[in-house]
């Protein structure tokens, strides 16, 4: 197929305009259209990752047209690796998230619209390899993500989205400082793979206001990106527009969102400002640990099991930077130890892809207890276990999922990510694995309150989970399960591209003295 | 001898088979009739034959150097790869059999003792779902894999201590018992992250291979060797990590029997075993140590419970010391052989005590009496004739336990014994060792004898509950009769019949490999030591062993000491002992306490102050210099600057305005001045 990726891409949008044509007051229809038009993109996605060539670390199914001339602007888009279990990951969720918004009853063709609009401009993120539209679909992500979140959310609503438009704005004013930056330096064009070509040479040496210009670019990148992932200290939006949001908007917040700040480092600051990457990598595997001891500090202080699972993407979140970090081990053994850097990158591109499939499981189960119960309270339950058998079976492999039990996938690139990260840093590795036990510590006290313990009468007559969010729950579960006793299917689709984004970091490490 | 394949074949059904029943039970259990307990059992006793099978090839081969290895591909990015695999020696075939034994006796005995249970597919169910952890554990051939399946017997020993959850002690227990090992396995891991980093490969073999090219030495080998063993101290219940195997006692008997004896926290040991020639000098001082210390800690712990299993839960802790011990002062294949008889003795006393409770709690139910404890032995007493078959099995088995000749127990206890003084002999400094175990061997004889006592002999301390008592059913006699009779000393000497010296089948497969350390003790050396302190071991090891018998038997059937009394005397131990010294408490009141305050700190310092007044401030920041912009913008700049100009032109409009009159002849005047002016200039 022509044009798959823009297919992709712009199939939501599609969804949308059929939704316009549709009367609100038909909400079944309405629901009915965003699943079919979702569900054919994850057709797509499961085609795409078919198709694709695993052995070819580089962009696959480029599509390039003219847009601003005039500007070196372009129509560029294309897959690798890196990209393409993202694609797959927010297709997926995409589709799962329209069944679990199935009970929005407020304003249904408003929420679908925008949910699908939401749905385009992640795609566009992740796919664009135009600086300008990356850019565009970055801001397209965030205003459907404010009204979703303003709109259908809980009591606190408006004050949690403004603080999430803003703060996500704050974030991508220094990015856009930074594409401008690039593009005025490294010869006019925001054609990120020339950018991933020039911009490591063109930048060297060079000193803006007495610093390296590399440095100021790298950092301002990183804060516009920090902010997604999220880390300390920009982490503080993300409880609150957890707690806030819809259930869905959760989903996908925890399960792709988050992934844009870490891809957006990969993609960006290792590929074009590889030096930087040395520079920084020291910072980023202090903040990973500090990511990893406070969210889980914060999580076991939790009364609230959304908040707790919300400060459970900060912890796990930041195992992902300590494996991105670990890349600079290959150069510091003059290119001989690639075990670590494969195993830390591999690990840290796996994390990102399991924490979307646990995230989001944990974060529909959560939405389940709370439709039945009304309230989210930990130590308001109690006893569910004899109540809800089959929910609590599912809320127990999510949380083993979560506190990285083998046999789960986040146990594999947990482990990757120690492994490779252990050898360049040592103390903050070995600090981390606190993390395993606190982990298991604040998953597993909140799964005795919440379900051991004698029955608490007052839920004698909650409903036990329905067969539609077994369906929205079950296909994570499954990948989860798979991928823990096989991490192969995973591991090998992106082996080639990490090979590249290693070699391209490594290449330049040469160069890192001369900043 | 059958060949590699086979074994391969062999091993794969021994791991999966559990497995499948697990998942069968768990997702069709209900609906299965007998809620498909009949799947359990059949998966387990196929595997019981598989292993046994195993076991009959090692001993027609009988070659002590005899091995297997079959790996798969897991991991590959290129440079970093990770092979999981099997590993089938001598080791690993005796392991199997012990863990698919007990397994199997397990789910027999639970047939009766779970009768009617609210979760009875589960309860198997979970069975299926740890002995497939076990044997992932024994048949690993890499600590990557043994780290795995080590974190899943974790879980599912999590399922099973937690099965009654909707106790609150119960829940409790299998969340500590999880946590605990956490903190082990982290040590664990760490081991596993130093080991990889400096040598590249998980594979046992290549470990070794490493260590003994000297790719790790010093403190870092002696760290590293630490770290793996921070593991076995979680799993087998190590001080001070041995604070979660008594309160597992909250599981189901039939479970206790299976994990807190025989195998997951045999799996501690199992590792130290695997993984011995790693430790350097250093670290097999640190282990013989803690190890040491355990066995003689826990032992005093046990004198003072009253709880029927809480005495064998402590008694099990400290024959775990034992074994540790023995590891620590090299003579590990005698770990490894009290492992196997202490696996079938203190089931038989498992099966046995469950045997008693499940009559109590019978009884007492019969009485509609809830409030009386049926655990406490305090409320047992002259049960010998009520319950002959029991009372049997479980006098074999604490016989061997405490050391006495003909019962296996007797064996392995001296080959520890011999190793530690022998070691001592060597290195006159580490005298307390030896201390620590003759010393935990005269009170673990005396303890075991006062429960036997205060079961089953005596007068019935509550006349009514003792007319309820009667002996349980076949299914579950037959476990305690199969293994006390393992309990014998016969079937571990084999083809000899010397009822004094260890010498038998097992001496003759499983030998001691040198340690790949290089400065440790070969095992030739170890061994000659052993041999040489035999005599003398053995000797002292009767002595505290009668005597410890004698005591137990002069306070609780003679009572020519009255227990009380001396528990009076010695007021401030008799407490410490009771009350298990006090761990749980300390550990709660300068651990977790303050450690959850520190947690619910940090998290009111991110939500309560650095989100609302450090995050939130740049927003008011932000609206307040909007504010000051905003007058700025109106009442500065707009007002005062922009109106300003305004004013101003105005003003000078108005003078100007003046100049404006009207009359025609003023502009005439005007225009003249101008053009002379112009004239005048031009002239200049």
């Amino acid at each position: 197929m022509n044009h798959l990726l823009s297919w992709i891409i712009w199939l939501p949008i599609l969804g949308m305009v059929a939704i316009a044509f549709v009367p609100r007051d038909k909400s079944e229809v309405i629901k009915k259209i965003a699943a079919v038009f979702s569900g054919l993109q994850l057709l797509l996605a499961i085609y795409l990752w078919r198709i694709f060539d695993a052995s070819n670390g580089t962009f696959q199914f480029m599509e390039r047209a003219e847009w601003i001339p005039s500007f070196n602007i372009t129509y560029i888009l294309g897959v690798d690796g890196l990209s393409l279990p993202m694609v797959f990951l927010m297709a997926l969720i995409g589709f799962i998230g329209v069944f679990v918004s199935w009970n929005i009853d407020k304003a249904v063709k408003g929420y679908f619209s925008l949910f699908l609009l939401l749905n385009t401009g992640v795609m566009g993120v992740f796919l664009s390899l135009d600086f300008f539209l990356f850019y565009i679909f970055w801001e397209v992500m965030l205003l459907p993500m404010y009204f979703l979140i303003g709109m259908w959310g809980g009591p606190q609503r408006e004050y949690a989205a403004i603080k999430f438009f803003i703060y996500t704005l704050f974030g991508s004013v220094l990015m856009l400082i930074a594409i401008l930056a690039l593009y005025f330096t490294c010869g006019n064009t925001f054609d990120m793979l020339v950018l991933m070509d020039t911009a490591p040479t063109a930048l060297n040496g060079m000193l803006w206001w007495g610093m390296s210009a590399i440095k100021v670019i790298w950092v301002l990148l990183f804060i516009g990106f920090a902010i997604k992932v999220p880390v300390f200290p920009f982490h503080t939006w993300l409880p609150l527009a957890h707690v806030e949001a819809p259930t869905a908007i959760s989903v996908i917040l925890a399960g792709v969102l988050l992934k844009l700040g870490v891809y957006g480092i990969l993609r960006v600051n290792y590929n074009m400002l590889p030096d930087g990457v040395f520079w920084f990598a020291g910072a980023l595997a202090v903040l990973g640990l500090i990511n990893v001891i406070w969210g889980a500090m914060c999580a076991l202080a939790q009364t609230d099991l959304k908040k707790l699972v919300a400060y459970s993407s900060v912890n796990h979140m930041g195992y992902t930077l300590i494996g991105m970090a670990a890349v600079i081990a290959a150069s510091e053994m003059n290119g001989e130890n690639l075990i670590s850097a494969q195993a830390g990158l591999g690990g840290a591109v796996f994390q990102m892809f399991n924490h979307g499939t646990i995230s989001a499981m944990l974060f529909i189960l959560v939405g389940v207890i709370y439709d039945r119960a009304h309230h989210r309270d930990i130590d308001g339950f109690g006893g569910l276990a004899s109540q809800m058998p089959i929910y609590t079976a599912f809320v127990a492999i999510a949380f083993f999922a979560g506190l990285g039990l083998p046999g789960f996938s986040g146990f594999v690139s947990e482990a990757m990510i120690f492994i490779g990260a252990f050898p360049v840093f040592k103390t903050v590795v070995i600090i981390s694995t606190l993390g395993i036990l606190l982990n298991a510590a604040y998953f597993l006290w909140a799964f005795q309150r919440m379900f051991f313990g004698p029955a608490n009468e007052k839920y004698n007559e909650l409903p036990e989970i329905n067969k539609r969010e077994l369906f929205t729950v079950i296909p994570l579960a499954v990948i989860t399960l798979i991928l823990g006793v096989y991490p192969r299917p995973f591991l090998d689709l992106i082996a080639a591209t990490l090979n590249v984004l290693i070699e391209s970091v490594v290449s330049y490490g040469g160069l890192a003295a001369a900043m | 001898m059958i060949s590699g394949n086979i074994i391969t074949d062999f091993s794969l059904l021994i791991l999966f088979l559990p497995l499948v029943a697990f998942v069968i039970n768990i997702i069709f259990g209900k609906r299965l009739p007998r809620q498909g307990d009949w799947v359990s059992v059949g998966a387990i006793l196929i595997t019981l034959i598989l292993s046994l099978s195993l076991l009959m090839n090692m001993l027609m081969n009988w070659d002590s150097d005899f091995s297997h290895e079959a790996v798969i591909p897991w991991i590959d990015l290129g440079a970093f790869k990770i092979t999981l695999g099997f590993w089938v020696d001598n080791i690993t075939v005796v392991m199997l059999v012990v863990v698919s034994l007990i397994s199997s006796m397990t789910h027999i005995f639970s047939l009766e003792y779970m009768k009617g249970d609210i979760r009875y597919n589960r309860y198997y169910a979970y069975l299926g779902l740890f002995t497939f952890s076990m044997n992932g554990i024994v048949l690993a051939n890499n600590v990557m894999s043994l780290y795995i399946f080590w974190e899943l017997v974790g879980v599912s020993s999590y399922l099973l201590i937690g099965h009654w959850f909707e106790k609150h002690s119960a829940a409790d227990a299998s969340k500590k018992a999880f946590l605990t090992n956490r903190v082990g396995d982290i040590g664990f891991f760490i081991g596993i992250m130093i080991m990889f980093t400096a040598i590249g490969s998980f594979n046992f073999q290549d470990l070794f291979k490493g260590v003994s090219e000297g790719l790790v030495t010093g403190s870092l080998l002696t760290f590293a060797g630490l770290g793996l063993f921070m593991g076995a101290v979680g799993k087998s219940s190590q001080f001070p990590l041995h604070i979660w195997l008594p309160d597992a006692m909250e599981g189901p008997t039939p479970v206790s029997a299976l994990m807190h004896a025989a195998t997951m926290v045999a799996a501690g040991v199992y590792l130290t075993v695997r993984l011995f020639p790693l430790f350097s000098p250093e670290a097999l001082t640190i282990i013989a140590y803690v190890g040491g210390f355990t066995a003689l800690f826990a032992a005093t712990i046990a004198i003072t419970q009253n709880d029927i299993k809480k005495v064998l839960a402590y008694s099990t802790v400290s024959q775990l010391g034992y074994m540790i011990l023995a590891v620590g002062v090299g003579n590990y294949v005698a770990a490894f052989f009290h492992l196997l008889t202490h696996a079938m003795f203190k089931a038989c006393l498992f099966y046995g005590s469950g045997s008693v409770i499940h009559s109590m709690h019978h009884s007492l139910h019969e009485l509609k009496d809830h409030d009386t404890d049926p655990q406490d032995m305090r409320n047992m007493g002259g049960f010998k004739s009520k319950m002959p078959l029991t009372h049997w099995t479980m006098l074999i088995a604490t016989l061997a336990i405490s050391g006495v000749p003909l019962f296996s127990g007797f064996l392995s206890k001296d080959a520890i014994l011999a190793g530690t003084l022998a070691f001592a002999q060597n290195h006159p400094q580490h005298i307390l060792l030896p201390i620590f175990g003759f010393g935990a061997a005269a009170i673990t004889a005396f303890y075991m004898f006062r429960l036997i006592f205060m079961t089953f002999y005596g007068k019935p301390k509550m006349e009514k509950v003792f007319k309820g008592i009667h002996e349980s059913p076949r299914v579950m006699t037959f476990p305690l009769v199969l293994l006390a009779g393992l309990s014998f000393f016969i079937f571990y000497t084999l083809p000899y019949f010397n009822p004094f010296s260890d010498h038998g089948w097992f001496t003759e497969l499983i030998k001691a490999s040198n340690s790949a350390v290089p400065g440790n003790p070969s095992a030739e050396e170890i061994y000659k030591g052993v041999h040489h302190a035999h005599y003398t071991a053995m000797g002292l090891s009767l002595l505290v062993a009668a005597f410890g018998i004698g005591l137990s038997y002069l306070m609780y059937i003679k009572e020519k000491f009255s227990a009380e009394a001396w528990a009076k005397k010695m007021g401030f131990f008799y407490k410490l002992s009771l009350n298990k010294y006090f761990f749980d408490e300390n550990y709660n009141r300068f651990l977790y306490q303050p450690f959850l305050k520190l947690s619910r700190a940090v998290a009111y310092v991110d939500w309560d102050l650095y989100d609302k007044y450090f995050i939130n401030g740049f927003g008011h920041v932000t609206k307040i210099l909007s504010k000051i912009t905003g007058r700025m913008d109106y009442e500065g700049l707009d007002q005062t600057l922009v109106d300003g100009v305004g004013r101003t032109t105005q003003g000078f409009g108005e003078q100007l305005k003046q100049v404006q009159t009207g009359r025609l002849q003023n502009y005439m005047l005007f225009a003249l001045i101008g053009v002379i002016l112009i004239l005048v200039f031009q002239a200049v």
